[in-house]
């Protein structure tokens, strides 16, 4: 299998990472071996395999919604890149 | 002053409770130890000046009924600290401050140990060398331009270095093991389930276990009792008896079998690492346990089933890193512009490479092909160990297939990097507690370790295992201060 650069680009462009060309090349190479190892699981069948889902065979359990840390919004805001004290502030997206 | 960081976790509580050392002394002394390692780069963040005050405000009240009275301690820099910067050795979070304290630093504090300050490590746990933090490199205390090991190699080289007591790091696919097998110490990671993983920052999810390292099995047993517990914040959090571990902890193994697996013996291992092994068995048999060859067939399969379950729950869980809440922000033209440069700039290149391996597996049309296949062989490996401790109580391997190595020596060659967790990453995949235990020296006089494997939940039975051997096996860690100046 081979991995091309308009594969990474497709990747990049999922994973909101921009590459450009040099980067993209580089990751192309390792990509490509670290899948060829990977392929090595292509030795095994496995049709009739249950997939491992959960490591921890229990169900889920369910607690109450209650509130327990509250009026941090401050102390939230303050981690974020820009803000206006009230809101975080993104570029804008309404033209 | 300088013996009291010689002095073991088990050791200083004992001196602390009968008041020879106050926690001030102790605190003192590994702080005044810490500024003259800065060359270990060990620490991403100190917080010397308030541990300080905590020891002295301990000392005026002390409580000495708690586990650990006044230890001064540094973590690894992926738990989460309220109002102390926490970076995961990343620039994305480069400025982060969390609002809320991972459960597992939360019960250590507890019981009475104080903040020294945060451990670097690689770059969201990712890595097996501490090359990849965006901090720098942590050097070794073993010998000069040596990785300590990783991820958790600030943790390592902090407790190797007696630059804290004890510490904590966290275990993906070999994080503890791996870096405490590097500079002879030991080091736990537990069943899946057993440490809260809330408040940590997450890479793969199913995988991730918090875990001791210490630098000798009592003081291991000592922080796994206070660490493991019961959280409703995390999801798989499991509930089951937890064994008072240091004070159950016995040196009795007579009549246990251990298993021998022959996949282990991989090709190219050096023969150091497969006589360390047997002399390891020869241990388990002088403590009058027997051993048992023993058949793992899916081993070799283990390390490419990881690099796509791992990738792929690190690039679900590293979603979030937008640059919009918190973290860093690059400038954009337009939002999506903002993103993509965001984690452009944020992470670092193998980060950046495990995202994008995970990305791809999930895609549209390669999830059945990657992602399903190894939810499948992850399976098959779990499968071989359920059918092993059918006949044993315990598995034997060695903890990693070399000893250290230099600093830049892997960089450039992705695969042959992920090949150092090719012992470790079977038991994350399993999620069952592994035990890495100092056994010996290479030719170099660099740490080998060997790794005791348990039952989920049996952690008592492996610290047991390794208790007996490390009285055996005696080793001592040749750590010359070579950075002191």
């Amino acid at each position: 299998m081979s991995i091309d650069l308009k594969t990474i680009k497709h990747i990049s462009k999922l994973a909101r990472i921009s590459v450009d060309e040099q980067r993209a090349k580089k990751l192309a190479g390792d990509l490509n071996s670290i899948f060829d190892f990977i392929e090595k699981l292509n030795e095994l069948k496995t049709d009739n395999i249950e997939p491992l889902t959960s490591i921890a065979e229990t169900t889920l359990k369910l607690r109450s919604d209650e509130v327990k840390s509250k009026n941090i919004r401050e102390q939230i805001i303050k981690n974020s890149p820009q803000d206006n004290e009230d809101y975080f502030v993104v570029p804008k997206v309404i033209e | 002053m300088s013996d009291i960081t010689k002095q073991s976790l088990t050791e200083l509580v004992e001196n602390i409770k009968n008041k020879k050392l106050s926690s001030t002394d102790v605190t003192k002394a590994f702080i005044d130890r810490s500024e003259k390692s800065m060359e270990l780069n060990a620490y991403i963040t100190n917080d010397f000046t308030s541990a300080l005050d905590k020891a002295k405000k301990f000392d005026q009240k002390p409580n000495l009924d708690l586990k650990l009275p006044g230890i001064p301690m540094a973590v690894k820099d992926l738990f989460c600290t309220k109002d102390i910067k926490t970076t995961a050795g990343s620039k994305i979070l480069n400025n982060f401050v969390p609002t809320y304290e991972s459960t597992v630093t939360e019960n250590i504090w507890n019981e009475g140990a104080i903040l020294l300050g945060k451990l670097n490590c690689d770059e969201f746990a990712m890595g097996s060398s501490n090359e990849t933090s965006f901090f720098g490199n942590v050097q070794s205390p073993i010998d000069k331009n040596l990785v300590p090991g990783g991820s958790s190699g600030g943790s390592a080289s902090a407790v190797a270095g007696q630059l804290t007591p004890v510490t904590i790091g966290t275990d993906t696919g070999g994080s503890i093991r791996q870096p405490a097998s590097f500079t002879g110490i030991v080091g736990l990671k537990p069943t899946y389930g057993s440490c809260s993983r809330y408040g940590i920052v997450a890479f793969a999810s199913s995988l991730d276990q918090a875990g001791p390292m210490a630098q000798n099995v009592k003081d291991c047993a000592l922080l796994q009792e206070v660490i493991s517990s019961y959280d409703p914040k995390d999801s798989t959090s499991i509930e089951f008896k937890r064994n008072h571990y240091s004070k159950e902890l016995t040196n009795n193994i007579k009549g246990k079998k251990i298993g021998i697996p022959k996949e282990y013996r991989v090709d190219g291992m050096p023969k150091e690492i497969e006589d360390l092994w047997q002399k390891g068995i020869q241990y388990i048999k002088d403590c009058g346990a027997e051993t048992i060859d023993i058949s793992l067939p899916n081993t070799s399969y283990a390390l490419p089933t990881y690099y796509i379950v791992a990738p792929a729950e690190a690039s679900s869980n590293l979603a979030r890193y937008d640059g919009v809440k918190y973290g860093f922000r690059a400038k954009g033209e337009n939002l999506i512009d903002m993103y993509e440069k965001t984690r452009s700039e944020g992470f670092g290149a193998e980060v950046q490479r495990r995202i994008m391996i995970g990305t791809y597996v999930l895609s549209s049309g390669y999830y059945d092909a990657y992602y399903l296949k190894a939810q499948k062989v992850r399976k098959l490996i779990k499968n071989d160990f359920d059918e092993a401790y059918k006949k044993v109580d315990a598995i034997l391997t060695p903890s990693t297939p070399s000893s250290a190595f230099k600093i830049g020596e892997k960089t450039n060659d992705p695969v042959s990097m992920y090949l150092n967790d090719i012992f470790t990453v079977p038991v994350n995949l399993a999620g069952l507690p592994g035990i890495s235990i100092p056994a010996g020296h290479d030719s170099k006089g660099y740490p080998l370790g060997l790794q005791i494997i348990g039952k989920a939940f049996d952690e008592q039975n492996i610290l047991n295992i390794a208790y007996a051997m490390e009285e055996k096996i005696n080793f001592k860690n040749k750590i010359t201060d070579w950075w002191i100046k």
